[in-house]
C-alpha cells in the first residue's frame, strides 16, 4: 500500500461504506459529544420517528453554552439569563434521561465545556472519529483523532445510526519549525497561521499540524492549536499522537486500562503519516519569527503582531471592519483602551492557560476601569486552579472568578459586553456582536489578556515578563 | 422535519449582501440559539444588521430595500456561512424566505447543513460572482437538475453540485432514512470493531 497520511488512515478505518460518484461514504463515529444548544431538535426527530440512540455507550453529553457562570442562589436556583436558556438545559436533561445517555450535568464533578471536559475524562482517544454539533470539535484532533463539527440534522443521524454521510476532505499539511519565543504561546501560533492562510484557507481540507514545534507542544497547547482550525475554514485539525499524548491520557477515567492500554498504544503509534505521504497542500511556518499577536478586525484572519501597526484596509469591506473596531490604520493596537478582559473558552481555559495568566497578575491589580472575567473550562480545571490558589490571585487582582462554561465566548448566558466595549478575549471568534451586540473583540493569548487587564489598554505581555525576570 | 420539500427550480430576483465572510453569528446571533425548535427564526435572521436600535427596520440593510423584498436568492460575498456549525443559520434563512445562496465560496459546514434542509447553496466562479454582486435585482432561474443559473439575457452560469445532494434536493430525500437502510453494513462494521478491540 502506498504511503498514507494520518487522515487517510483514520478515514480508511472508519469507512462503513465507501463513497462513489453517486453517493457519499458512510463514516462510522466512535464518539458523539452532545450539548444543549444543537441537540433538542435532533432528539425530537428521533422521537417523532420512534427511533432510539444506537450506541449510548458512544454518546456523552454536557451542559456548557446556556449555563450561568454565577453560582446558584440560597434557594438553589441557578441564575439563568432567560427562561429559554433554562428550558433548553432542562430539555437536554430530560432527553438524556429518556434516551439513556451519560450527562456531565450540574451534579457532575466533570462538567465543563464539551471540548475541555471530553478529553479530561479520557473520552477522547487517538485514532477515533469524534463529532459534536459544534464547530470547535476540531479541538480533539490534538489527540490524533478525526474530530469535526456537524449540524443538528447530522446529530440526529449519529444518534440514530452512529454514522454520517461524508465525502473525504482534502489534506493540508502545516509544517511548523523553530522555537516559540518567550511570551509567544500556542494561541499566537494558531492566530499567525490563520493570518497566513486566511479564514477560508482550509475550506474543504483537514489540516495536519506537523514539525518540531508541534512535537514540542504540550497536550493543552496542541488543543489550543487544533481548536481554531475551523477559524481557518478547516473542519478538522490533526496532530499525530506521540508519547506526550499517551502520557496525558494514561489513567484517565475513560481511557483504556491494563493490557487494553498497551494494545491501544501500540496501535496508536502506527497512526502517524507515513514517510513520503503526500498532502494536497503544504504550508511552511517559521515559529521563531512569531510574536505575541492580536486581532484588529472582525474575523480571526485580521491578525497582527502586537508591536505592529494596524494595516491599511485592502478594500471598502475591510475598512468597514476597521470602522466597527474603531481602529486606525498606521496606529498600533497596543495602547487601545480596554473595557473588558475575558479569560475562558475551549481555546484557552485549561489549567496551563490560567497559570499563565495568574503568573502575570500575581501581586498586580486589574486597571480600575476594566472588568475582568476568568472562567475555567471545566469543574476539574476549577478544582485544580483553586487547589493551586489561582482563584485567589485573580480575585486579589480584582478579577471575577466564575463557574465553568462557555460564558462570554458566545455570550448566550448573560455574560456579555456592552455595545461599543472593547474586549480582549482568549476565545476564538471576533465576529461582530459575538460577545454582545456592538461589542468589539480582540482575540489574544492568556498572557496578552492578563497584561492588558493590568495596563487597561492592549498590552504586550513581554513587558511584564521582563519585569519578572528582572525582579 | 424528516426530509425537506423537493426543490427543482428557484426563480427569483437577487438580493446582494456583498460583505465577505458573513459568519453564522451574523446570520443568526447566538442569543437566539436557546430555541428548541427549527422554525420561527426568520424574524431574527441578520438581526443585528436588519433592525435599528428602536426595533424598526434599518433602511440601509440590503434585504430591507424595497427592491429586495420577496427575493428568494441571496448573492453573498466570498466565504459565506463561516464560523459555527449552527444549523439555525440555514433554518433562519429558510424561515425568512430565502431558498438559494450564491457565492464564490461557501463554508463547508454551512453548505452541508443548507443542502440537508433544502436551501440551495451554490458556488460560482469569481468572475460570475463579481457580475452577480454588481447586478442586484437580476432575475435568475436556478435549475437544480441541470446545475445551471439562467440569466435574463439568456446567458447561463454553471455550478457544481455533487450527485447525491442534487438527488436529495430534487426528491426531498430523507438522508436519515438512507442511513437507516445501511443497518446491515453498520452492524457488520461494529462486529469487526468489537473483535479488533
Ligand atoms: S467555548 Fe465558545 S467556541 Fe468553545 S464550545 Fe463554547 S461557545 Fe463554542
Amino acid at each position: 500500500m502506498s504511503a498514507r497520511t494520518l487522515l487517510d488512515k483514520l478515514w480508511d478505518a472508519h469507512q462503513v461504506v465507501a463513497e462513489t460518484a453517486a453517493t457519499p461514504g458512510v463514516l462510522y463515529v466512535d464518539l458523539h459529544l452532545v450539548h444543549e444548544v444543537t441537540s433538542p431538535q435532533a432528539f425530537d426527530e428521533l422521537r417523532s420517528r420512534g427511533l432510539t440512540v444506537r450506541r449510548r455507550d458512544r454518546t456523552l453529553a454536557t451542559l456548557d453554552h446556556s449555563t450561568p457562570t454565577l453560582p446558584a442562589g440560597a434557594d438553589g436556583r441557578r441564575p439563568y439569563y432567560t427562561p429559554e436558556a433554562e428550558s433548553q438545559v432542562a430539555k437536554l436533561e430530560a432527553n438524556v434521561a429518556e434516551f439513556g445517555i451519560d450527562l456531565l450535568g450540574w451534579d457532575s464533578p466533570d462538567r465543563g465545556i464539551v471540548h475541555v471536559a471530553g478529553p479530561e475524562v479520557g473520552a477522547t482517544h487517538p485514532g477515533m472519529t469524534i463529532v459534536c454539533g459544534d464547530s470547535h470539535t476540531a479541538t480533539h484532533g490534538a489527540f490524533g483523532s478525526l474530530a469535526f463539527g456537524i449540524g443538528t440534522t447530522e446529530v440526529g443521524h449519529v444518534l440514530a445510526t452512529q454514522c454520517l454521510l461524508q465525502r473525504k476532505p482534502k489534506s493540508l499539511a502545516i509544517h511548523v519549525e523553530g522555537t516559540l519565543q518567550r511570551g509567544v504561546t500556542a494561541k499566537d501560533l494558531i492566530l499567525h497561521i490563520i493570518g497566513r492562510i486566511g479564514i477560508g484557507g482550509g475550506t474543504g481540507h483537514v489540516i495536519e499540524y506537523r514539525g518540531s514545534t508541534i512535537r514540542a507542544l504540550s497536550m493543552e497547547e496542541r488543543m489550543t492549536v487544533c481548536n481554531m482550525s475551523i477559524e481557518a475554514g478547516a473542519r478538522a485539525g490533526l496532530i499525530a499522537p506521540d508519547d506526550t499524548t499517551f502520557a496525558w491520557l494514561e489513567g484517565r477515567e475513560r481511557a483504556p486500562k491494563g493490557a487494553a492500554w498497551d494494545q491501544a498504544v501500540a496501535h496508536w503509534r502506527t497512526l502517524g503519516s507515513d514517510e513520503g505521504a503526500k498532502y494536497d497542500q503544504d504550508v511552511h511556518i517559521d515559529a521563531s519569527a512569531i510574536t505575541p499577536s492580536v486581532t484588529y478586525g472582525t474575523h480571526p484572519g485580521m491578525v497582527m503582531p502586537i508591536a505592529a501597526n494596524v494595516p491599511k484596509a485592502a478594500d471598502a469591506l475591510e475598512q468597514k471592519a476597521l470602522d466597527y473596531m474603531r481602529v486606525t490604520p498606521g496606529k498600533p493596537m497596543a495602547g487601545e483602551h480596554v473595557d473588558v478582559v475575558f479569560i475562558g473558552s475551549c481555546t484557552n481555559a485549561r489549567l496551563s492557560d490560567l497559570h499563565a495568566a495568574a503568573d502575570i497578575l500575581r501581586g498586580r491589580k486589574v486597571a480600575g476601569h476594566v472588568r475582568m472575567l476568568v472562567v475555567p473550562g471545566s469543574e476539574k480545571v476549577r478544582r485544580e486552579a483553586e487547589a493551586a490558589g489561582l482563584h485567589e490571585v485573580f480575585r486579589a487582582a480584582g478579577a471575577e472568578w466564575r463557574e465553568p462554561g462557555c460564558s462570554m465566548c458566545i455570550a448566550m448566558n448573560g455574560d456579555l459586553a456592552q455595545p461599543g466595549q472593547l474586549v480582549v478575549s482568549t476565545s476564538n471568534r471576533n465576529f461582530e456582536g459575538r460577545q454582545g451586540k456592538g461589542a468589539r473583540t480582540v482575540l489574544a493569548s492568556p498572557l496578552v489578556a492578563a497584561a492588558s487587564a493590568i495596563a487597561g489598554v492592549v498590552a504586550d505581555p513581554r513587558d511584564y515578563l521582563d519585569q519578572e525576570a528582572a525582579a | 422535519m424528516s426530509s425537506s420539500r423537493p426543490l427543482a427550480y428557484v426563480h427569483s430576483r437577487t438580493a446582494v449582501l456583498a460583505n465577505e465572510n458573513i459568519d453564522t453569528d451574523r446570520i443568526i446571533p447566538a442569543r437566539f440559539l436557546t430555541t428548541t425548535e427549527r422554525t420561527g427564526l426568520g424574524k431574527h435572521a441578520f438581526e443585528d444588521w436588519r433592525y435599528l436600535a428602536d426595533g424598526s427596520d434599518n433602511p440601509d440593510f440590503a434585504l430591507n430595500k424595497p427592491a429586495a423584498r420577496g427575493c428568494q436568492i441571496i448573492v453573498a460575498g466570498h466565504n459565506f456561512g463561516c464560523g459555527s456549525s449552527r444549523e439555525h443559520a440555514p433554518w433562519a434563512l429558510l424561515d425568512y424566505g430565502i431558498t438559494a445562496v450564491i457565492s464564490s465560496e461557501i463554508a463547508d459546514i454551512f453548505r452541508g447543513n443548507s443542502l440537508k434542509n433544502g436551501l440551495l447553496a451554490v458556488v460560482v466562479s469569481p468572475a460570475e460572482h463579481r457580475w452577480l454582486l454588481e447586478h442586484p435585482g437580476t432575475e435568475l432561474r436556478i435549475d437544480v437538475a441541470a446545475g445551471s443559473i439562467r440569466l435574463p439575457d439568456g446567458g447561463e452560469i454553471r455550478f457544481e453540485l455533487d450527485e447525491f445532494s442534487r438527488h436529495c434536493l430534487l426528491n426531498g430525500v430523507d438522508q436519515l432514512g438512507f442511513l437507516l437502510r445501511q443497518d446491515n453494513a453498520i452492524t457488520a462494521f461494529e462486529k469487526n470493531l468489537e473483535q479488533a478491540a
